[in-house]
């Protein structure tokens, strides 16, 4: 038996949550004052998930940095790896929001994005 | 000189907002006049997600959520000024701006919206001993740094103070290879969302410690070191809890202030509460004519209500410039009592309500389990009951029109809160 201790985000009641695990599966929830917070720790406890946003260096752009986020969220394990596959990553300019900088980002089968359109330098 | 019917000062999310709902409630002449070399505001420094959940029922990162009003400004074909500072603004409605290609000019203006925004607490105003080296940002600036310019700004980091801004630039500073050693509070409670916390810190493993403050910053050329100890509950130092990090950087988010340097040279009455104008159920100031929404009225939590409130004010400054917002009513005062620190608006002309008026405050300490009070003279007409509310987090309530119009001589509304 493995118990976890987190803070609900749902609201700012911040409920203290301790979910107790067995074998990988929740066996208890409590602590939770509403039916959010119980969700909350239950995909938190088994599938916690993140966007990841940072910013990639412009080549020939207006702007040096144009920021992305993943289009969908990605495990949370894997955030660090996500960051540092885009550290390597320039865009040439022009970007458009929604440009695809960098596919299936850390293995993760996700796409990272622009969201913020840089034009080219003249 | 140039006339317009609305200029609206600033050209981030509450002007850009302002200036659609002007244009679309029929006015033409409408310029926008910003002072950086895009719109977009402090949006274009938000990378991060949790935008615009209520407006487009869906995430946006900051510049995403930018880049939907910026488009629709570009639709309307609502002119603006980049790169341009306004110096002035006075009791006629009269503006100084200049920058680099008309140099320095002068446009009058039938109504003004004051959009400017709010800045950072800044070291100076927050009475930390030690010396003065490089090394020392608002969480802000560093944000600037790291996300538009790619600077990193340091590597071993210690932040002063869990709004929201610190709390995410732990995150990214984090993600940019720096070492956020901690995250030091002075009140009891955190400033910013229990999202926030979790997702920027707890992810991390990176402590907060409420109840502390910087008491010494050491380093001559660059910060070197500081020293947190915790406080009491009047906020002073306890001896004894002193405790010395090691770092190059130390970063500030330690509130923020509306930017109002136009507002009062324009003349416009300021709440010594929210640092922003004191305005009526039109977002209109003491100064006839002239309109404030967003973070230059109020510091807001979520842009989506800042977009609310300044499509409110776009709406206001057009009934004005087209006769519509006239009025010899004598307005009824606001009060915010019993841990309502101060209510916008903060007073209102029954006939020139919407239907509807949402009355925005923020609570004084943390509650739970009490009750939002509204009172018409002695009368309580509303009470709700919230399980939680907490100063950082902005409240709100709803005044109906006819409600009002229903009790002619109604002399005062009073927001309050009262404990179970």
């Amino acid at each position: 038996m493995e118990k976890r201790q987190l803070t609900c985000i749902g609201c700012p009641m911040g409920c203290p949550i301790t979910v107790t695990m067995e074998a990988g599966e929740v066996r208890e929830v409590t602590g939770f004052t509403c039916k959010r917070g119980e969700a909350y720790a239950r995909k938190e406890v088994t599938n916690p998930t993140r966007i990841v946003t940072t910013t990639v260096r412009v080549a020939g752009g207006l702007a040096p940095m144009v920021s992305v986020k993943t289009a969908q969220d990605i495990p949370k394990g894997k955030i660090f790896d996500c960051a540092d596959a885009l550290r390597a990553v320039t865009v040439k300019a022009p970007v458009s929001i929604g440009d695809v900088v960098l596919s299936n980002v850390a293995g993760t089968g996700v796409d990272v994005v622009a969201t913020k359109a840089v034009a080219a330098a003249q | 000189m140039n006339s317009y019917d609305i200029v609206i000062i600033g050209g981030g999310p509450a002007g850009l907002a302002a200036a659609v709902s002007a244009r679309d409630a029929g006015v033409e002449r409408i310029l926008i006049l910003e002072r950086d070399s895009e719109l977009g505001g402090i949006l274009n420094q938000c990378i991060h997600n949790g935008f615009g959940l209520h407006t487009f029922q869906e995430e946006l990162t900051g510049p995403e959520y930018a880049a939907r009003f910026i488009d629709q400004v570009e639709e309307r074909k609502i002119p603006y000024l980049l790169n341009t500072m306004v110096l002035d603004v006075n009791h006629d409605r009269v503006i100084t701006a200049m920058n680099k290609t008309d140099g320095l000019f002068q446009i009058s203006a039938k109504a003004i919206i004051l959009a400017m925004g709010c800045r950072e607490r800044p070291r100076g105003a927050l009475n930390i001993p030690g010396t003065r080296p490089a090394g020392i940002y608002s969480a802000g600036t560093a944000q600037r740094l790291v996300n538009m310019e790619g600077f990193l700004p340091g590597r071993k980091v210690v932040i002063l103070g869990s709004g929201d801004i610190g709390l995410i630039m732990a995150r990214r500073m984090t993600l940019e290879g720096a070492q956020v050693q901690v995250v030091a509070e002075l009140m009891p409670y955190s400033g910013g969302l229990k999202r926030n916390i979790v997702q920027c810190l707890d992810d991390f493993g990176i402590p907060l410690k409420l109840s502390h403050t910087v008491v010494d910053i050491r380093g001559r050329e660059r910060v070197e070191g500081i020293t947190l100890a915790q406080v009491d509950e009047n906020r002073r130092p306890i001896p004894g809890t002193e405790e010395d990090y090691a770092c190059d950087t130390l970063l500030l988010s330690c509130g923020l202030i509306p930017e109002n340097e136009l507002s009062r040279a324009a003349g416009v009455d300021l709440s010594p509460v929210t640092s922003g104008a004191v305005v009526d159920e039109s977002l209109e100031t003491s100064v006839p004519g002239v309109f404030a929404c967003g973070n230059v009225l109020h510091v807001h939590d979520l842009v989506d209500f800042v977009s609310q409130e300044a499509a409110a004010a776009g709406r206001s400054a057009a009934k004005y410039v087209q006769g519509q917002l006239e009025t010899d009513e004598t307005p009824i005062p606001v009060a915010a009592k019993g841990g309502v620190r101060y209510t916008v608006p903060a007073r209102v002309h029954p006939h020139r309500m919407e239907e509807q008026q949402v009355v925005r405050f923020r609570v004084g300490a943390v509650y739970q389990n009490a009750y939002i009070s509204v009172y018409f003279d002695d009368e309580r007409v509303s009470r709700r009951k919230r399980q939680i509310m907490a100063p950082g987090e902005m409240e709100q309530v709803t005044l109906k029109r006819e409600d009002l119009l229903s009790r002619p001589g109604l002399k005062s509304i009073t927001v309050t809160i009262e404990e179970a």
